[in-house]
């Protein structure tokens, strides 16, 4: 069932008050990108000003110069995959945890179309010696992007495996480097209330944010992903950029990321806040640490092929313990949850 | 109203063949969907996690029918139409049997039909444990339920035995709201109307001890 407030007739109004909006900024951005395409473009981008609708995305794309969501990217295939097979597409885009659009699964891919990816802008702050705005361009070299098949674990039990196109955390990480000082780094969702209905209700404290410890950042397999099967990220599984942490369970990826902040202490984190019982700093993936509630040793694979549901015995770290097994020598799971 | 023709007439004859029916189709919609998604003909239909789906739809039927059952002797004291309790036994037994079909579905499709897997479950988990306590303090409510056993235990005894069903509703609700990741949604709205139902009990039974004493005076 859903609640009333997520069919608020406001957000629909809003949806269409802002569609001049998106003509003004593009319009700009439109002249920006002919300047950069030559007068073949003008011809073709001129047009979009009386058909905002069909052409959005092509426009959008043009104005934050990286491809928007749904357009087709070039990655090279890594060696990372999983035996088995990649989730259906239709359940990678339609079964999303995103909770600034509302706590159910529908949600996100009912009401993220609201949200706007280009231009975007992603702020780098704290212990770095190249602290600034950057475009998502500049942060990301799509030239070099690489495809890895990862499996994704939620902490509710059901898990998928997906074919992420992004390039390595650390590399990014290293571009903007962080002074010695720096310990842990910490991502920030986007928050707009008009654009994202679920944040009118307080089920975490707003905006998302979510951290690792330095090193964990630097390993060879957090992703900065900007696409999945093939495309740029759809807007509800965390346009046009969001982390990928294999071994961690899903909530500790951060979607639609605006900053990047490099802390000396360790960072608190959305979930861990909200229920500091149930979901620890590290939220690494145990098959022998239970959630207090229920159960982790198993998980349903989502997206099977026949609809039903198999179950699956959950590994530790995910099935990543070779990658990551170090980075917690000595350390004991079930305390450092 | 009591006294319309037709009203006492559909109470008759068609009331409970009817209530029956729509105590069955949530089954038989569900029953459907499974079809529909084992013969591949629509293999998303319940989404992309149809277990888990199945075992929110059997849980919310049972709640929702048990919340029913807890509504009709309100329902009667209000209107005043007394033939509506007759329906009240058969759609108290609907909940146990949902409530029953929720256990079956958890115990299949995700304990490999393993009583003790379901077991161990029991005593690690609040929440099932809650949801078992409700389910168990149903049984001898379903068994008590015919014509015959309330004849043969006499209507004090019965009674008091039926007065489980308020514990087990709360241990119900206790058990859907303890499964939600943050508070939102319809175990809220649940135990919203759990609660109304129970404070209009409370006040009535204040009522009743208050009046005697008022008409002494």
């Amino acid at each position: 069932m859903e609640l009333k407030f997520r069919r608020n007739p406001d957000y629909q109004s809003l949806r269409e008050e802002m569609t001049p909006e998106h003509m003004f900024m593009d319009r700009r951005h439109i002249l920006t990108a002919a300047g950069f395409l030559g007068a073949g473009s003008i011809l073709g981008a001129l047009p979009a000003c009386s058909e905002p609708q069909q052409t959005t995305a092509k426009v959008s794309a043009a104005a934050g110069g990286h491809p928007a969501p749904g357009a087709a990217l070039k990655a090279k295939k890594a060696a990372y995959t999983v035996a088995d097979q990649s989730t259906i597409e239709d359940a990678f885009r339609g079964y999303c945890n995103f909770y600034e659009f509302g706590t159910n699964k529908s949600d996100p891919p009912r009401y993220a179309d609201m949200m706007k990816v280009s231009p975007w802008e992603v702020t780098v702050e704290g212990e770095t010696d190249a602290p600034g705005k950057y475009a998502l361009k500049d942060l990301i070299d799509y030239s070099k992007l690489e495809e890895r098949v990862y499996r994704h674990r939620c902490v509710e039990a059901w898990s998928m495996v997906v074919p992420w196109i992004g390039v390595p955390m650390a590399g990014v990480i290293t571009k903007l480097k962080p002074k010695s000082t720096a310990k842990f780094v910490q991502f920030e969702t986007y928050m707009n209330r008009k654009e994202m209905p679920g944040l009118a209700r307080p089920v975490l404290r707003w905006p998302y944010t979510e951290g690792l410890r330095l090193d964990e950042a630097m390993n060879e397999l957090p992703l900065f992903a900007v696409g999945a099967y093939g495309k740029a990220l759809a807007k509800q599984n965390g346009a046009p950029l969001r982390t990928v942490l294999p071994w961690k369970y899903g909530y500790k990826a951060t979607k639609s990321i605006v900053k990047i902040r490099f802390l000396v202490d360790q960072p608190a984190t959305a979930w861990n806040k909200a229920n500091a019982n149930e979901y620890g700093f590290y939220s690494n993936v145990n098959p022998e640490a239970p959630h207090p509630r229920w159960s982790q040793a198993s998980e349903r694979v989502i997206g099977g092929k026949g609809g039903f549901n198999e179950r699956r015995n959950t590994e530790i770290f995910n099935g990543y313990a070779k990658q990551v097994a170090a980075l917690y020598a000595g350390m004991d799971l079930q305390v450092n949850r | 109203m009591a006294g319309n023709p037709y009203l006492r007439a559909f109470g008759k004859t068609w009331m409970k063949p009817l209530t029956l029916i729509a105590l069955i189709a949530p089954f038989a919609y569900l029953a459907f969907l499974w079809t529909m998604m084992l013969t591949n003909t629509d293999p998303y239909i319940m989404g992309f996690n149809p277990v888990q789906w199945t075992h929110h739809y059997l849980g919310d039927t049972a709640i929702r029918i048990l919340l029913v059952t807890l509504a009709i002797s309100p329902i009667r004291d209000i209107t005043g139409w007394q033939p509506i309790a007759l329906i009240r036994r058969r759609i108290g037994l609907a909940a146990f049997f949902y409530a029953f079909l929720h256990m079956l579905a958890y115990l299949g499709l995700d304990r490999e039909w393993s009583l003790a897997k379901l077991w161990e479950d029991v005593v690690l988990r609040t929440y099932i444990m809650l949801g078992m306590a409700a389910l168990v303090l149903m049984i001898p409510l379903a068994v008590t339920s015919t014509n015959g056993m309330i004849r043969r235990l006499g209507r004090k005894t019965w009674d008091r035995i039926h007065w489980l069903i308020f514990p087990l509703a709360i241990l119900a609700i206790a058990h859907n709201l303890l499964m939600v990741k943050a508070i939102d949604g319809d175990p809220t709205i649940h135990a919203v109307i759990l609660a109304v139902l129970l404070l209009w009990r409370m006040g009535r039974w204040g009522m009743k001890r208050f009046k005697p004493a008022e008409a002494a005076t």
